[in-house]
């Protein structure tokens, strides 16, 4: 009997410090800076604990029916918090308070338990060896979880499993005790019965809890998931919502198939159908194959070469049903040439010669991406471009980025081109910037292929004409050595987000 | 109260990287040492073989390189090279591995001066410089400039751009800063009795002007004070950059060098770097050099006769001697080496024995992944952490073009400043793999916690007598000035005679000794 109660102490022990553990570990993953989650969970857990030992005073008669309640309650509370803090993360907005709020619900349960069942024993050991036994049990059930959790159950089970296996075992102790207590407890076949739905509820949450996480990442985005991956490089979710299907990387929004045509035609045909007759074609980033089905249109295009990182976002886009039907097939054309490698070091390795280039890359967000922009990028293109070839280069927002739209034509210009800067309202985007670099005067074609729903003769002379409030403005060229472009974007798209 | 303990330490456990540990793996690279104790315990095999070439270049760092080269531009080939390493490079040496090239030692040059002709037209022929501007200002490769961001410094638990240390100084502490700037203005304004700047790269080229060369008799330190600048931070900065450039503190150098450090340069100019740091420039010269280098070549006797210089040689691969007998012989090794191999110096090994090593310890660390971006700024070309005993890292990849770059490798510097280097040497010499590691594993996990975690790799190059040390009183001193003359058929050629170890410096030793022959020839 004793022995029995001391194996709970050390189940309930390593139960108490997994939930910490996992409130710790979840808030870190989710908000990042884990020295201050952590340092303020256990603070806050701890406290709670405290609260929970003063307020075991309070509990008098029924100990022992009052013990299998509280074991119940841990149970079911703090196994199902780590899906809890999972999914208010993806639908509140209060998550803190979720998460403050639990980690106090589950510390002031805890707390309550070890002055219990310090209680129930009292009578059947002697004091000292009570103490002594109580408190090394506790311990050692904390040592256990300590290791197991990081080194085992983490890894193998997941946070959400791990915590639902938890609880699953502080309502067994609870079950146990029934048993145990049974001259103890008058109407024991109440709390049974409770245990056992409790029991089903954990059991059914450490089955299916692996498909939580994906259930709430769906919820971050409006849309239903139909594939989500992480590549090496980034994380790519392509969600649908009846026709629209739009790919997230990142959780940025790259397209809606609502509307890309119109990003993906003022992209390719200014400039393609000012050359007229482009036989060779670079396509830089670009790995959805968008781009590449606007340059396909061109019955002299004889090859293209598309250069993207990623590996993981071609294959998705020539394998998956519904992305081909979306860019028409384009990766598997025969005259498409895919190349996953950093488009700055294959284009320093490479010594082909291209007609027309289309450079579309994530906007200049962190330093490794702004060197992209640079004028050693754009030298190193030119040195890539055909004689009377051009390129045309995604150029972030005018309205929203307007420097930095700037800044990149100046940077174009650093590089010795001639730039014809141009925009385009796309609307999941908002209006949109272009810049055509080329070494010889363009003017905007008035012949496009057949089918366009955006590109028209009338069209392409508005997109060249400047507003007041997209107007150039002054701005330093973009330079490896000074990354400026970076520092203007920062600042201007935290403008736009407060 | 019952669990507190068990709790804080089991929590512990979860955020040092869940428990994961992993074996580091790595060596000690370099063995040079090991070769002086075959020099210093004599022994050494009788030569076998005789050969004669006109003019044996000892050394093949950047001053022996750079001699090479000068005799080339002229059309002089009957020239050799001799490199006790098993590689030419000298401090300039470089690592390579599937993730990028690195550096061994040094690893930058500053925009060189107008004073530094020789650094200019070497950069035009490996087209570092692409061209004048019309004012006649040098363009430089963008790829070759130090991309931005160039450093950070990690103060307060978090990392701030730039390596004055705004976040730990006052305002009356900054405003010792733009004091020290107004001094150093001055300096570099200066021009001295005889026309020349007060502070010139080559260091030969500065004023002789009495006062400023007074400034060689007493500390960097003592010349602050003097000055009344005292604060913490400004001192640190001080400290940091005598350290970085002179591999002893503030206070075991001499003024003349430490204001020279700041006051040759412009002061808002930018460094040229590559991922192997200077390295690349030994890759490049070696293109044209390799067929003259001869590697693991031990020389262990340097006797002047009376129609030229006969050279002993080791070669160490082949366990076996030969004599070279040259006509001239360019000395492009550390001066220190000198006192046991030239024969006959009678009254130079006095001055050679004036000169003095700093030790290094340089390590570079393969990493899995990046660090955790923190508080601050992002990651930079050269991050030091204030306040400590190293001089940080540099980012190996840094001036690579990949936007996604995942694995990187970090090149940490560590001078053994101090004022007994034969003890530090000792130190460095005698402290194994392990607990190097240890120390600087420490000091990176301070802005780093996870840096055990994302090491695959640590190799260490010990460096016993990493750069000359310009002491007080040894700039100007007699000892450097009679060593900087040729002895007979002997032409000095190494960083230590200028007194620091400065790229800019030790070619123009080697273009010196090259020149001095080429007038005679």
């Amino acid at each position: 009997m004793v022995y029995a109660l001391l194996i709970s102490v050390f189940v309930i022990a390593s139960c108490g410090l997994v939930y910490e553990l996992i409130a710790g570990t979840l808030a870190s993953y989710l908000l990042g800076d884990s020295v201050t989650y952590f340092s303020t969970i256990i603070g806050a857990y701890l406290f709670a604990m405290g609260i929970g030992s003063w307020l075991s005073r309070f509990i008098g008669k029924g100990l022992v029916a009052r013990f299998v309640l509280l074991e119940l309650m841990v149970g079911v509370v703090g196994g199902s918090s780590a899906a809890v803090l999972f999914l208010s993360f993806a639908y509140l907005e209060s998550f803190r308070l979720v998460l403050y709020g639990q980690v106090l619900v589950v510390g002031i349960l805890v707390g309550l338990e070890i002055p219990l069942l310090l209680r129930i024993l009292k009578d059947k050991i002697e004091f000292k060896d009570l103490v002594a036994q109580v408190l090394t049990f506790d311990y050692l059930g904390a040592l256990i979880a300590s290791l197991a959790f990081p080194l085992l159950l983490a890894p193998r089970l997941g946070l959400v499993r791990t915590c639902f296996l938890f609880g699953l075992l502080n309502v067994l102790v609870a079950l146990w005790s029934t048993f145990l207590f049974k001259n103890e407890i008058p109407k024991n076949l109440g709390l049974r019965a409770q245990s056992i739905v409790a029991s089903l509820i954990l059991l059914a949450g450490l089955f299916y809890g692996d498909r939580l996480s994906t259930f709430a990442e769906e919820n971050l985005y409006t849309d239903s998931i139909i594939y989500a991956a992480s590549s090496p490089y980034q994380r790519l979710v392509v969600t649908r919502w009846r026709d629209d299907v739009r790919l997230f990387l990142n959780n940025n929004l790259q397209f809606s198939s609502a509307d890309e045509y119109r990003y993906h035609e003022a992209l390719v045909h200014p400039g393609m159908s000012w050359l007229q007759s482009a036989r060779r074609v670079l396509v830089l980033g670009g790995g959805d194959g968008l781009a590449l089905r606007e340059v396909l249109k061109y019955p002299s295009v004889e090859s293209v070469t598309l250069v993207d990182l990623d590996p993981a976002m071609t294959r998705l886009f020539s394998t998956n049903e519904l992305l081909r039907k979306v860019n028409q097939d384009s990766l598997l054309s025969p005259r498409v040439k895919v190349v996953n490698q950093d488009a700055f070091v294959w284009l320093s390795e490479n010594s082909e010669f291209f007609d027309f280039a289309v450079v579309d890359f994530p906007d200049p967000t962190n330093h490794a991406l702004g060197k992209l922009y640079t004028t050693a990028f754009f030298k190193m293109l030119k040195e890539h471009l055909a004689h009377g070839g051009a390129a045309v280069v995604q150029s972030t927002s005018p309205l929203y980025a307007r420097k930095s739209y700037w800044c990149i034509a100046a940077t174009l210009e650093g590089a010795g081109f001639q730039t014809s800067p141009y925009h385009a309202y796309v609307p999941s985007f908002g209006e949109w910037g272009f810049i055509l670099a080329s070494n010889r005067g363009y003017e905007p074609p008035t012949r496009f292929p057949a089918g366009l729903k955006f590109i028209t003769a009338d069209t392409t002379r508005a997109l060249f004409e400047f507003p007041p409030d997209m107007a150039k403005v002054e701005a330093e060229v973009n330079r490896l050595n000074n990354q400026i472009l970076v520092q203007y974007y920062e600042s201007e798209w935290r403008q736009v987000e407060q | 109260m019952n669990r507190r303990e068990l709790l804080s330490t089991a929590v512990g456990f979860a955020l040092a990287g869940c428990g994961r540990s992993r074996t580091i793996q790595g060596s000690v690279v370099g063995a040079s040492h090991e070769f002086g104790h075959l020099l210093r315990s004599g022994g050494l095999p009788e030569p076998t073989s005789t050969e004669t070439i006109p003019i044996a270049i000892l050394g093949g760092g950047i001053s022996g390189l750079s001699a090479a080269w000068r005799l080339l531009r002229s059309n002089v080939k009957d020239f050799r090279i001799f490199e006790l390493e098993a590689e030419a490079g000298g401090n300039s040496r470089y690592g390579e591995n599937a993730i990028t090239r690195y550096p061994w030692g040094a690893h930058y040059v500053p925009l060189p001066t107008a004073e530094s002709h020789w650094v200019r037209t070497l950069f035009e022929e490996l087209g570092v410089i692409e061209g004048n501007t019309p004012s006649g200002t040098p363009v430089y490769k963008e790829q070759y400039l130090c991309a931005a961001p160039q450093e950070r410094l990690y103060i307060h638990g978090r990392w701030q751009d730039g390596l004055v240390p705004a976040l730990a100084a006052t305002r009356a502490e900054m405003d010792e800063f733009d004091r020290f700037s107004e001094i150093i203005d001055t300096y570099r304004e200066r021009r001295g009795k005889d026309g020349r700047k007060a502070f010139a790269i080559p260091m030969d080229f500065s004023s002789r002007d009495a006062d400023l060369l007074e400034l060689d008799r007493i500390s960097m330190t003592a010349f602050l004070q003097e000055r009344g600048l005292r604060s913490k931070p400004l001192h640190w900065y001080i400290d940091y950059a005598c350290r970085d450039d002179f591999g002893s503190g503030a206070g075991e150098v001499s003024a003349w060098a430490g204001i020279h450090y700041f006051a040759s340069r412009e002061s808002d100019d930018t460094v040229l770097t590559w991922p192997e740091g200077n390295g690349w420039i030994v890759r490049r010269l070696m293109e044209t050099l390799s067929p003259y280098v001869t590697n693991s070549a031990l020389v262990y006797r340097v006797q002047p006769t009376a129609a030229g210089v006969e050279v002993d040689i080791y070669r160490t691969g082949e366990k076996r001697s030969t004599r070279i007998v040259a006509e001239h012989v360019v000395w492009a090794c550390p001066v220190f080496q000198a006192s046991r191999v030239i024969q006959r110096a009678g009254a130079l090994h006095q001055s050679i024995a004036a000169f003095e090593y700093a030790p290094w310890l340089v390590a570079n660390l393969t990493l899995d992944r990046f660090p955790d971006q923190r508080a601050g700024v992002p990651i930079a070309w050269d991050n030091v952490i204030y306040d400590s005993e190293s001089l940080g890292y540099v980012v190996a990849t840094h001036q690579g073009l990949s936007a996604h770059p995942r694995e990187t490798v970090l090149t940490y510097y560590h001078a053994l400043a101090g004022p007994a280097s034969a003890a530090s040497r000792q130190r460095l010499l005698e402290t194994d793999w392990r607990s190097w590691t240890d120390f600087l594993l420490g000091d990176l996990s301070k802005p780093h916690p996870e840096i055990r975690d994302i090491t695959q790799r640590i190799d260490i190059m010990k460096w016993g007598h990493a750069m000359v040390r310009p002491r007080p009183g040894f700039v100007w001193g007699d000892a450097r000035q009679r060593l900087a003359a040729p002895f007979g058929r002997i032409h000095f050629a190494h960083s230590d005679l200028s007194g620091f170890s400065l790229f800019e410096e030790a070619q123009f030793r080697g273009i010196v000794a090259a020149e001095q022959i080429l007038l005679v020839m």
